[in-house]
């Protein structure tokens, strides 16, 4: 019987020169699929190349909820150009825009976008939308999370006992979201049942749900996920909740290569009265998600 | 942002000795040295038989043996994930985003690569060896000790891919195990997570310790083994594996 696998010696070696190859492939054919035909550049040539793509950096619930796809479409047709769409954490995509890899941030944790502006690293920051916070957890709330009134005492309720809650952990905006209800409840208790988890919304979500734990969720997210989760929300509707979300243009004078035109198209269509109207009739699973503007006070 | 300045922060931030960061590492260790621990004697028998043995659909076995060191780490993951869910089969162990979880998908991760290796060391030896010995009345355990101490630095070469393998998956790790700070969050897993939160210079950090964790196990077993000299005169099929 001949060798099934050859001696590791020779293997090893065969297996460097084939991660090699395999490298110097993935250079040459990258850069090639990076550039999707897409049919707004075809059709619009009248725009520099390098101002047909923006580079959008955003979070996870505007990407995963649907609204990108609902919303995008009409402005890259009107403008002849495409939006490039990379979804991460707040944390993440506000660093995209800080190292110039980003042509527009579109993102919502008020305090990270200010220092964001006042590092120099936006030229423009704009309030497009709020959407709002839910906080889910066992349909049996063994916790009595439904009766404790506010938010932050609802939170409060399901901490410090035999009760779990998964934490995003990961500097996301709903992770601020967090921190801050519970810094308004005197900061947040440590108990072995605050499990932090450094993971995306939807991850988030299942683990409650398999674990029967509370967590705190985009209602986008939850919406989008709730018949396939054994939870229920338990507290909804306190202003405290609400959710702004903030689109900046990154700085052309910190980052020459930013598509700047382009930014600033996608910004004024946001805000504009037809881009407002759009987020507005933006629906999934039947429900309103996101709404345009800034919060009103008392939601 | 150059690379030069977060490698360098990483570096400062490693001596200083972060208590978070040595648990990432005690977990990272554990689950995957247990995995290892219960994989590799199993692999070890399983890749010996296959090697020895004659029976229709053995070829094919051993194609699939090897089609499964491709298997994505994601999968295993998922189909874990399915099993031992709340509504799965096995949902009322309760293991889901516990380290035991993550232990029996590293398992399931190690068996076929430490398999398929010793299969093909026990393939590559001097099929001499098995016969003299049995033909001097050693009993088939003996002749097979005899064998596998002959190989024995392809079997170690072979259980370190299985380590290399299992210490550094983020798909399983991140499935069944849930990152969890403090109780299921692996070297991996918390690369992952510090690199979507935009904090690169923890995930470089958090790499170089994983490259070390690595290093020091490789040299371990590196000595554990010995020189390999005198080992019963029988040729070294495979002394450069052991020479590392």
């Amino acid at each position: 019987m001949s060798h099934v696998l050859p001696p590791s010696l020779t293997h090893r070696r065969a297996l460097v020169a084939n991660v090699l190859s395999g490298l110097c492939l993935l250079l040459v054919v990258a850069p090639a699929c990076l550039r999707p035909a897409h049919a707004a550049e075809a059709t619009v040539m009248a725009r520099p190349a390098a101002e047909r793509v923006i580079r959008m950096a955003t979070t996870t619930s505007t990407e995963n909820s649907g609204l990108l796809g609902w919303l995008l479409p009409p402005f890259e047709k009107a403008c002849g150009c495409s939006v490039r769409v990379v979804s991460v954490g707040t944390g993440a995509a506000l660093r995209l825009g800080a190292n110039g890899d980003a042509d527009v941030v579109l993102v919502h944790a008020r305090a990270a976008e200010d220092r964001f502006m006042a590092a120099g690293h936006g030229s423009e920051r704009r309030d497009v939308m709020y959407n709002d916070f839910v906080l889910v957890g066992p349909k049996a709330d063994p916790a009595g999370a439904r009766n404790a009134g506010s938010a932050a005492s609802a939170l409060k309720a399901v901490s410090g006992r035999t009760h779990r809650f998964v934490s995003r952990g990961d500097d996301s905006g709903t992770h601020q979201m967090e921190l801050d209800l519970w810094k308004a409840v005197g900061g947040l208790p440590k108990w072995p049942g605050y499990l932090s988890a450094g993971r995306g919304m939807g991850e988030v979500l299942s683990m409650a749900s398999e674990l029967q734990a509370y967590t705190l969720a985009d209602r986008g997210t939850w919406a989008s996920m709730r018949a396939r989760l054994d939870l229920a929300v338990v507290s909804e509707g306190d202003p405290a909740l609400a959710n702004p979300y903030g689109v900046i243009a990154v700085n052309p004078a910190r980052h020459p290569g930013v598509n700047a035109r382009g930014a600033r198209e996608l910004i004024d269509w946001l805000t504009s009265a037809e881009g407002q109207a759009r987020i507005a009739a933006f629906k999934a699973g039947g429900e309103t998600l996101f709404f345009p503007g800034l919060p009103k006070p008392g939601r | 942002m150059g690379l030069l300045e977060p490698t360098l922060e990483a570096l400062r931030r490693l001596a200083a000795l972060d208590p978070a960061l040595w648990t990432i590492i005690g977990v990272s260790l554990q689950v995957s040295l247990a995995a290892l621990a219960i994989a590799a004697p199993f692999a070890i028998a399983g890749g010996y038989l296959l090697a020895g043995a004659r029976f229709t659909g053995r070829r094919a076995l051993v194609v699939l043996l090897q089609s499964l060191l491709s298997f994505p780490t994601v999968v295993v993951g998922l189909l874990l994930y399915l099993l031992l869910s709340r509504q799965g089969p096995l949902g009322a162990w309760e293991l889901l985003f516990t380290r035991e979880a993550m232990a029996i998908g590293q398992v399931l991760i190690a068996f076929p690569i430490v398999c398929a290796f010793t299969l093909a060391a026990v393939e590559s030896a001097d099929p001499r060896l098995h016969e003299t010995a049995r033909t001097l009345g050693a009993s088939r355990l003996r002749a097979a000790l005899t064998v596998l101490r002959e190989v024995r630095f392809a079997l170690v070469a072979a259980v370190l891919s299985g380590f290399g393998r299992v210490v550094s998956e983020v798909g399983c790790a991140l499935l069944v195990g849930g990152n969890i700070a403090g109780h299921t969050r692996t070297i991996p897993t918390a690369i992952a997570l510090e690199t979507s939160r935009g904090a690169f210079t923890e995930g470089i950090a958090l790499g170089i310790v994983l490259m070390a964790v690595a290093l020091v196990v490789n040299v371990a077993l590196a000595f554990g083994q010995g020189s390999g000299q005198g080992s019963g005169g029988a040729r070294q099929v495979l002394h450069g594996v052991g020479g590392r």
